[in-house]
């Protein structure tokens, strides 16, 4: 199995184009300091997707190392829940590290081995990505310094201990709204400082080409296991696919292997914080415009002077004031719906599934359960449904608890 | 003729650099603003560069981020700067070049922006996080109002990019004189001059240096080779130390008329 995504085998969907372009949207901007790391990280990632010697050790790592492939569970108690069509989650949250964030993170590390890199930085919002970032970065002997916000440093504590202990240095950043954009933000201006020998490892979707691409080919791992297990267990494709977007990257990574199946319905759920008229949100689609932020030009909360605008949500992993270029072409082009979930439904699926699955969601995952408790509903028993368990919620017990309790574990 | 043109060909004539003042427009406010330029004028600057304010300023170090916050205290927009270039051009015809990202340009729309702007008296524009290859509709509409587009060369760039932006940039070329972001250096590259002398290579059009000189003794130690220095983040500390005293222009004027003073070869009195 070629363990890249190739736009190739989707002629429905073409994209990136030379330019990095997904139709409208992506594109390289950045200053130009930058701009011959991003040529230096195209033309080495192109050199491994042939070079059967990368594919061969990130398989391995993937098998032996991540716990690849993961499983795709038959929720049973949930679909009689909800009396529709059938759900199965895809368990990233089985991953190592507990999250999605891993498959990027590991495919990322092994290409800045190849560029001769000795140093790794990343951005980091639930810290998911930071800790997977972390955690590739021990496993190979890079220096490692992942940048955080202070508001997610306090939400998520536990993921801060975890990145420390796997010997990477978190960088407090406290300018802006303190959250995901503003840790990009610091992560660039280090990567322009220190191009030479530094790779930034880009948690998402988003960003400069070739991020979103090198994402998307780290990720699409998920789509084509599903792909293979939905055909094993059900003998037959799903009718719909269901998972949270905040940059996109579990999305992209479930939906992409199916992008070329004109009759699967597929659902992106953005976080939709105390609801869209309260402005505390982070669903792009439902109030964003189209500007250009952190790289590519997408959809973007921002004021009428383009200023960017603070977000909120529950989860910090889905707290971002833009979306993957892909995402926003895939949505123009009506391919895949875009909806959200506010707080109080993402905190209430969180629940939910931990009583009735014995799983514990992310909260960022939990978007993509409230939404299936909207639809699945309505579906005809005979139909699949795979929705993607992008992460594990042992990290936001924490914040869980201060919103389901009204009380602090300590 | 445009007047970065303009004065580009008398500095030649006369054998002179070309002193550029960066300042965050808006900081610590619009009123203070234009009269930090007219005290600027005084000093013997020759063109004047305006940071438009943005919320996320991934090129810029702690102290023009630290400006833009104060700017934005006050919500002023690329709307209200060109607004107020408009009312500035009955005091001064220094050249104006608005340093800026550019997401609030593509937000004000890129036509409407460059005709309000040529409107106004904005003779260049430079856009911190637009590369050339973005710039194809930008590059177009200030174009056909006579508004220069300088893009960035910087140290990590190829000669292959050094050509591309060369021939991209119109007014002057701005070399960045160090791989990082914006702020004060205690020591210029010493790479620099090579890198300036491969630019000119490739182009006749004048080449400034900034990002990074603080001082006077930089300031004329890269007048020897260059057309033109540019001073920001030393000049915006200033401002936002002196804040709203009355005597801030005017001392933040003194400060750059001794920056002037070592890039035209003049001993500071």
């Amino acid at each position: 199995m070629n363990e890249f995504a190739d736009s190739s085998k989707t002629p429905k969907h073409p994209y990136p184009d030379a330019r990095g372009r997904y139709g409208d949207f992506g594109g390289k901007y950045v200053p130009e300091t930058l701009m011959c790391a991003l040529d230096e990280l195209e033309q080495a990632y192109a050199a491994a997707c042939e070079d059967d010697a990368f594919q061969a050790e990130l398989r391995a790592l993937q098998i032996n190392y991540v716990g690849r492939p993961t499983p795709l569970y038959y929720a049973k108690r949930f679909t009689e829940h909800l009396g529709g069509a059938k759900v199965y989650f895809k368990r990233e949250d089985l991953a190592h590290t507990g999250a999605h964030k891993i498959n990027n993170a590991l495919g990322q590390a092994l290409l800045a081995k190849r560029m001769g890199k000795r140093r790794l930085i990343a951005e980091t919002g639930a810290g998911q990505h930071g800790v997977a970032t972390a955690t590739a970065a021990a496993l190979f002997g890079f220096d490692c310094d992942v940048y955080m916000g202070t508001e997610d440093i306090e939400r998520q504590k536990l993921n801060v201990f975890r990145m420390k202990l796997l010997g990477t240095n978190v960088v407090p950043v406290d300018s802006g709204s303190k959250t995901l954009k503003d840790a990009i933000n610091e992560a660039l201006r280090d990567w322009v400082t220190n191009v030479a020998d530094t790779h930034y490892v880009l948690g998402t979707v988003h960003g400069p080409h070739p991020f979103p691409l090198i994402c998307r080919g780290f990720q699409s791992v998920i789509g084509r296991e599903a792909r293979q297990q939905i055909m094993e267990q059900e003998g037959r494709l799903p009718d719909c696919l269901i998972a949270c977007v905040g940059g996109g990257s579990n999305a992209i990574g479930l939906f992409f292997e199916f992008l070329r199946e004109d009759a699967i319905r597929m659902i992106g759920v953005e976080a939709g914080g105390y609801g869209i008229e309260s402005g505390q949100h982070a669903a792009r689609f439902a109030g964003g415009k189209l500007g250009m932020l952190q790289g590519a030009y997408s959809y973007v909360l921002q004021d009428e002077n383009g200023q960017i605008l603070g977000t909120h949500s529950v989860s910090a992993g889905l707290d971002y004031a833009s979306v993957g270029p892909e995402h926003a072409c895939l949505f123009t082009s009506g391919r895949v719906e875009y909806t959200y979930a506010t707080d109080d439904e993402a905190l209430d699926a969180f629940q939910l599934i931990s009583e009735l699955e014995g799983i514990i969601p992310a909260l960022e995952s939990a978007h993509a359960i409230a939404h299936a408790c909207k639809v699945v509903p309505r579906m005809d028993p005979g139909e699949v449904v795979i929705l993607n368990m992008s992460g594990r919620g042992d990290k936001d017990v924490h914040q869980a608890a201060r919103f389901i309790l009204s009380e602090d574990l300590t | 003729m445009n007047r970065i043109d303009a004065r580009f060909n008398a500095l030649s004539e006369e054998k002179k650099t070309a002193f550029i003042a960066f300042i965050t427009a808006g900081d610590p406010t619009l009123d203070y603003t234009e009269e930090l330029v007219l005290k600027f004028e005084e000093a013997g600057v020759d063109i004047i560069e305006f940071g438009v304010p943005f919320s996320d300023p991934v090129a810029d170090g702690v102290v023009n981020q630290e400006a833009a916050q104060r700017a934005l205290k006050h919500n002023v927009s690329l709307h209200d700067i060109v607004a107020r270039i408009k009312t500035l051009r009955k005091r001064t015809q220094i050249p104006l070049v608005l340093f800026t990202y550019f997401n609030p340009v593509l937000a004000y729309g890129l036509a409407s922006f460059a005709k309000d702007a040529a409107d106004a008296g904005v003779d260049g524009v430079l856009c911190v996080d637009l590369p050339p290859e973005e710039a194809g509709e930008y590059r177009q509409r200030l174009d056909e109002k006579d508004i220069a587009t300088v893009f960035l060369a910087a140290p990590t760039s190829s000669l292959e990019r050094i050509e591309i932006i060369a021939q991209a940039s119109t007014g002057f070329v701005y070399y960045v004189s160090r791989t990082g972001v914006t702020g004060e250096r205690a020591d210029v590259e010493a790479s620099v001059k090579g890198r300036v002398a491969e630019i000119k290579g490739f182009s006749d059009k004048p080449v400034v240096v900034g990002f990074g000189i603080s001082n006077p003794e930089q300031a004329a130690e890269v007048s020897g080779y260059a057309d033109g220095v540019v001073v920001g983040s030393a000049i915006v500390r200033m401002v936002g130390e002196l804040g709203e005293a009355p005597d801030m222009p005017a001392k933040v004027g003194d400060f750059v008329r001794s920056l002037v003073d070592a890039t035209k070869g003049k001993d500071s009195a």
